[in-house]
């Protein structure tokens, strides 16, 4: 019994603030997607039930809906933690590095692969509040250091950019090639 | 006998050792930094080992996969900070060895301890493919439907305190993967009348936001940090001839570690916890531990470092993968049309070999490594946190965007970040979702193979394979339940414990 108790307490968490909020919002999310089975799936008639094209998402979504339903009972149990909407703006702080993320993916086919990611690498750096040159070289070279690994190395497929359709002749189909 | 030759052979290629080197010395240098583990590594590597062979790129990979535990041990012990997650349990006696003055003894028993871990792993897998060679094709659809179902249940069941939140996000996994167009009956599913949610959602998109991105998004809305390990000094071969005065403590944490690895959903975690308990139950200084035990710590690396060898078997053998970064290995194969199962033990045992002696060789290198570049390496894991955010986030993108130049799977990834980010900082589990979209895929298309053969559902149980693992789901359920209503009985009080807070490496 006590080794059952010791790896019990080993394997226990607690719930940090905010969790209730995610339970809200996952137990929503869910009950929407049931909603939508009808839509959303087919049913052939005469079919057998295992192999009806509505069964799996039926089964994950309903069980999906059991658990979040109990996981915000618990929530809603536990000793509520102060700092749920701080934690909550901290989710939200996450979006400003997405629409980073996304607008660096919009650019790298207009811009080139070396150019966008080089201004990309020291622009996430200043926003990331790095001021010494010693930092702002140090993501120079390590964003030249990743494009020539992957794009001229590996060879990985990588849009090559507009931009470069402006360079002389020769260094044009070089970097077209490589970065 | 020449299926081992044939193996060595696939190794004995200059791309194949540049490939080991690569993986094995990046794997320990990405496990000692904290900030970036094996998971975030092998999700950005992944599109880029597409155009390998797949020996190259699954050397590389599992290279990774069986060297950041050793690396990971270093900031672990040096500075409280678990370099990978599983490396938790050992900052736990190894930090306050460090802080009573014992950190090169603590490095040199955890290197010891890996590399005893990490043999004895390949052995068992080596001595055991023989028996799975037989085993294997004994499994039809039926049988890897239920040992994929097994796989689902004990990945929840192992989230204790967290049953709830680990099975809503498997059931989301399962969930994920049904979207898009059915294969067999061509209706679409949950596409909303979107073209792009016709071709499903793709497992890589959806592996790069929730281990990488997330990662990124993670370090760059935490405070800035830089790890600061001191130097340590003396001969790092002394851990050895302390490890043989703790064979036994070594060889059961080890064999904890190939048992649970084997087993879908369970892993590193329950491994070492029971190796743990084992070792301070059977120690002469049991008060020692969690105050600087090398018992503790040598039963904490040694089950790790055994689970990786231990993990391939149900990768290989069944097609089934047992955790996180096996499931991402998994993509590999399909790339490359080798599928992996009870063919692949008939058709390229070769690669399995080839497979098995690579592994045997990365503990090698990285051992070596790591005898003589200690303190190179606790200079090289100060990179300031959100430096590292900036380059997860350029390499993210490599990942994504070469899968298929796509925009919108750059804003599905980002999407998933940004859920990894919010279940990372509320210390759930991403593994479920992982493990729910590649198991409930083998699920689904199994079940429907194995369909026309069942007239009844007890055909679904009347071979001893299938039986034993519908047995074994029964008896996994029951435990469960029996621990519960022992749990109910006792009272206990809820107990706090922040031990898994280890997502966020």
């Amino acid at each position: 019994m006590s080794r059952v108790k010791t790896l019990q307490s080993l394997f226990k968490r607690y719930r940090r603030p905010g969790d209730i909020v995610f339970a809200w919002l996952i137990l929503i999310f869910s009950i929407f997607m049931l909603s939508q089975i009808g839509d959303q799936t087919a049913y052939k008639n005469g079919g057998k039930l295992f192999a009806q094209p509505r069964f799996w998402p039926a089964v994950s979504l309903g069980l999906m809906t059991v658990f979040s339903a109990f996981h915000l009972l618990g929530s809603a149990l536990s000793e509520r933690i102060e700092g749920r909407w701080r934690e909550v703006l901290s989710w939200l702080a996450a979006f400003e590095y997405a629409g980073w993320f996304i607008a660096y993916a919009y650019l790298v086919p207009y811009g080139g692969y070396l150019p966008t990611t080089v201004l990309f690498a020291v622009a996430l750096s200043l926003r990331a509040g790095y001021r010494s040159a010693r930092m702002l070289i140090a993501a120079v070279l390590s964003s030249i250091v990743i494009v020539v690994l992957f794009k001229a190395v590996l060879k990985v497929n990588l849009p090559s950019g507009l931009i470069y359709e402006t360079l002389p002749n020769g260094l044009r189909q070089f970097m077209l090639t490589y970065f | 006998m020449e299926n081992l030759y044939a193996g060595l052979e696939m190794l004995a290629r200059w791309d194949v050792v540049l490939a080991l080197f690569v993986g094995s010395i990046g794997g320990v240098i990405i496990g000692a930094i904290p900030g970036v583990g094996p998971a975030v590594a092998i999700a950005i590597l992944l599109p880029a080992t597409f155009s390998l062979d797949p020996i190259v790129g699954l050397t590389m990979l599992l290279g990774i996969y069986g060297s950041s535990m050793y690396g990971g041990a270093i900031p672990a012990i040096l500075i409280n900070t678990p370099g990978t997650a599983v490396n938790a349990l050992t900052s736990y006696d190894g930090y306050p060895m460090t802080q009573n003055g014992e950190g090169h003894r603590a490095l040199s028993l955890a290197y010891s301890a890996s590399f005893w871990g990490g043999i004895f792993g390949i052995g068992c897998l080596i001595l055991l493919s023989p028996v799975l060679a037989l085993i294997a094709p004994m499994f039809g659809s039926r049988e890897i439907f239920l040992a994929a179902l097994l796989g689902i249940i004990l990945v929840v069941l192992a989230h204790r305190g967290q049953i709830f939140a680990a099975g809503l996000l498997a059931m989301f996994g399962i969930f994920l993967q049904t979207v898009g167009l059915d294969a067999v009956t061509y209706t679409q599913r949950y596409t909303f009348g979107y073209s792009f949610l016709s071709s499903g959602i793709n497992l890589i998109v959806v592996v790069l936001g929730l281990f990488a991105l997330s990662q990124a998004f993670f370090l760059l809305t935490a405070p800035d940090n830089v790890p600061d390990a001191k130097p340590v000094q003396g001969k790092m071969t002394s851990g050895i001839k302390e490890l043989m005065k703790h064979k036994r403590v070594a060889t059961v944490a080890s064999a904890f570690g190939v048992v649970l690895g084997m087993i879908p959903g369970t892993g590193e975690f329950t491994a070492q916890f029971m190796s743990y308990t084992y070792a301070q139950k059977t120690s002469k200084n049991p008060e020692l531990f969690g105050k600087g035990s090398p018992e503790g710590l040598i039963a904490s690396e040694a089950a790790n470092n055994a689970v990786p060898a231990a993990a391939m078997i149900p990768l290989l053998a069944l097609g089934i993968p047992g955790e996180a970064l096996t499931a991402m290995m998994l993509s590999v194969f399909y790339v490359h049309n080798v599928i992996p199962g009870p063919q692949l033990f008939q058709n390229h045992i070769d690669l399995v070999y080839g497979l098995y002696f690579a592994l045997i060789l990365l503990n090698v290198i990285v051992m070596i490594f790591l005898l003589f570049s200690t303190n190179l390496l606790t200079k090289i894991i100060r990179v300031p946190t959100r430096f590292l955010g900036v380059m997860i986030l350029i390499l993210s993108f490599v990942g994504v965007y070469s899968l298929r130049n796509s925009l919108t799977d750059c804003m599905i990834s980002a999407a998933f970040g940004v859920l990894g980010l919010i279940l990372k900082r509320l210390n759930l589990p991403i593994v479920p979702i992982i493990l729910g979209m590649v198991l409930g895929g083998i699920i689904e298309v199994k079940l429907r193979s194995a369909m026309p053969r069942l007239k009844t559902p007890f055909d679904m149980i009347d071979r001893p394979i299938s039986f034993i693992l519908f047995t074994i789901i029964i008896l996994v359920l029951a435990l469960h339940l029996r621990t519960l209503v022992k749990e109910y009985r006792a009272h206990q009080g809820p107990e706090d414990h922040d031990l898994h807070d280890s997502q966020t490496r």
